[in-house]
């Protein structure tokens, strides 16, 4: 065991676990803490509330309609009888979910296009990026209601795939511009005149140098990527039998419940949202430092 | 002789853009394989709806243009053909009424509430920005910069439900619902632009207080940069007054990349403003937009989109040609 134990601290020229270095690294970043604390929490909500709550209590006409919060529905009900609590403990994950899978289709799409492009230039690379300066100019929102108006009724994970039909765009210019001030640099001349290929200085040389750099993209791409689906389900073309964060949005806007003085039907989902972007806010700011470490930040 | 080149190019693009536009319009809809407009119509004249006569001479039109005996690539000319001459044809739920006659009302709503809420929030969100980056700011303007920077991760319509309930329903300050009084008819009166500017309020908050911190955080970044120049260095060693070096060094030096900014915010403010009309039923394409999708419009909603791509790409040309002219550097570059 001792011989393992200081093999191990030899390799690795430091006494630290990888536990503790990232739990040192968070201390000097406080952004990054906050951001996955607060996303840690949300997922902690959802997950201790399956224990306490029956999520089939997410589905209409599980509870008397329109009940003030009370001891026994603390979030109070909908005008269809939905358990707010139960479907805010289904729904913030599922839309974090929706999210999330979206961002890494989104960036993963978009690294394979802004490697290739960016490295090999020429046609491909010009083709690239007049698509992608279309298609910025265009705003997302619009593509992905007209795909949805084609796919009448979709599911979550439907959804995913519908925003991450726009999602790469963003991600692509970024990578893109990344990776050829990274093709520039003396050590990508070594790689080459030692006569690596192309995709091997790529996967050996140029990404795992952008690893924390797209990372940082994943962030980004994942909080628009919610705003997008949120902003879809508000406008009624999101997974209608689901009860996730934006599709409870939806309802209270079709019924009017602000105006209606049903305060707990929206404030819950509100507060929950504005708690996933400002946590995604908080992470990006977090993770721009981590990605570059030479930007200081002032203020 | 960079003038040419420029024009040109950015006339390419911009016809690109609309191009694109009509493109997707087509395609995209017709992605499941099947017509989504030819189904609904269909569907429409099968349950004997209400409109009778009038949907069926639309079907019959829809079909002598858009027919199954048609190749889908004479389909798609006809369609770029009417897209050129703005020929949006008939919404289905308000039938007589053409798509153009409903843009057209709904279109002047929301471009008067984004312009104002637009120059509104670029104007204080970079002096904000600004100040906030500039070490002598009081330090009680400078704690504001996280609470409004914050905002700035929050879409538009969710601070519209909260000042809908603050101020609408439990204050009662401001109307709720609509751009004007039920009954009232639209006109340019004193008295009726007063009311409609009483019903926007709310939503123009909404729109500038949380798009207020993305040109601050813009701003703040760019002045840093600006502050750390060599020449700002001279211009405080040679005693130049603080609020010279502010506006005349720093500022006019920063501002222009806000401007560029400017056109791409646009795309983003128009898709947040959509729900932000529709939580306040205010009488802009947002809300026809959602009214569209409840009641499965399609020529309303690619209207929507069409006119929605055309005024941006319109917007971006305005602001490409005019930069030139601001800025020295961008005409050498060309």
């Amino acid at each position: 065991m001792a011989v393992r134990a200081e093999g191990e601290t030899a390799t690795r020229l430091s006494t630290s676990s990888p536990m503790q270095d990232a739990l040192g690294y968070l201390r000097r970043n406080p952004p990054l803490a906050f951001g996955l604390g607060l996303i840690l929490i949300l997922l902690l909500f959802s997950v201790a509330g399956r224990l306490v709550v029956n999520v089939e209590d997410a589905s209409p006409l599980s509870a008397p309609p329109f009940e003030a919060p009370s001891a026994e529905y603390p979030f109070g009900t909908d005008k269809v009888g939905r358990d707010l609590l139960a479907v805010m403990i289904v729904g913030t994950p599922l839309t974090l979910r929706v999210g999330l899978l979206a961002g890494i289709l989104g960036v993963a799409f978009a690294s394979l296009l802004a490697f290739a492009g960016a490295y090999y230039g020429g046609v491909i690379d010009a083709v690239i990026r007049l698509v992608v300066d279309v298609g910025l100019t265009i705003p997302s929102i619009l593509i992905l209601i007209l795909i949805a108006i084609a796919l009448r009724g979709v599911n979550p994970t439907e959804m995913s795939l519908i925003v991450a039909a726009t999602a790469w765009l963003w991600p692509t210019r970024t990578i893109r511009s990344q990776v050829l001030s990274l093709k520039e640099r003396a050590y990508v001349d070594v790689a080459r005149m030692s006569g690596m290929r192309g995709y091997e200085i790529i996967v050996r040389e140029l990404m795992p140098n952008l690893i924390p750099f797209i990372v940082a993209n994943l962030v980004n791409t994942t909080a628009s990527a919610i705003l997008a689906t949120i902003g879809m389900e508000a406008l009624g073309l999101g997974p209608t039998s689901h009860p996730t964060l934006g599709m409870t949005i939806y309802w209270v806007i079709l019924h009017a419940g602000v105006l209606g003085g049903y305060w707990w039907w929206w404030l819950a989902p509100v507060v929950i949202i504005v708690l996933i972007f400002i946590a995604l806010y908080l992470t990006s700011i977090g993770m721009d430092e981590l990605a570059n470490p030479r930007l200081r930040r002032s203020v | 002789m960079w003038a040419a080149g420029y024009l040109l190019k950015r006339i390419a693009f911009f016809l690109l853009i609309v191009w694109t536009a009509a493109t997707v319009n087509f395609f995209l809809p017709r992605l499941s394989g099947q017509d989504p407009i030819r189904e609904r119509l269909i569907k429409l004249v099968q349950s004997g709806s209400a409109w009778g006569k009038g949907i069926e001479d639309m079907v019959e039109l829809y079909n002598e243009k858009f027919g199954l005996d048609k190749p889908l690539w004479q389909q798609y000319l006809t369609y770029l053909g009417d897209m050129a001459r703005f020929d949006l044809g008939h919404s289905i739920a308000s039938y007589p009424r053409t798509v153009k006659q409903i843009l057209r009302d709904s279109m002047l709503w929301t471009i008067s509430l984004l312009t104002v809420t637009t120059l509104l929030s670029f104007l204080f969100g970079t002096v904000f920005g600004a100040i906030v980056a500039w070490t002598r700011a009081p330090l009680w303007l400078r704690s504001l910069a996280p609470p409004i920077m914050t905002m700035a991760a929050i879409p538009y319509y969710l601070l519209g439900l909260i000042l809908l309930f603050i101020f609408a329903f439990e204050l009662r300050w401001f109307p709720g619902h609509g751009g004007y009084r039920i009954g009232h008819i639209p006109n340019l009166s004193w008295k009726f632009l007063m009311e409609a500017g009483e019903h926007a309020v709310l939503p123009a908050l909404s729109i500038l207080l949380s798009s207020l911190g993305f040109w601050a955080i813009a701003m703040r970044g760019m002045m840093v940069t600006v502050e750390g120049e060599d020449y700002m260095t001279l211009a405080e060693a040679k005693g130049i007054k603080s609020g010279r070096l502010f506006y005349d060094y720093g500022l006019r030096n920063a501002i222009l990349p806000q401007i560029t900014s400017l056109a791409l915010a646009m795309g983003y403010v128009f898709s947040g403003a959509l729900l932000v009309e529709v939580v306040f039923g205010f009488p802009g394409i947002g809300t026809v937009l959602f009214q569209a999708i409840k009641g499965v419009d399609y020529p309303v909603i690619q209207g929507i989109v069409l006119a929605i791509i055309l005024t941006l790409a319109t917007t971006t040309l305005i602001l490409d040609l005019t930069l030139p002219i601001l800025d020295p550097r961008i005409r050498r570059r060309t």
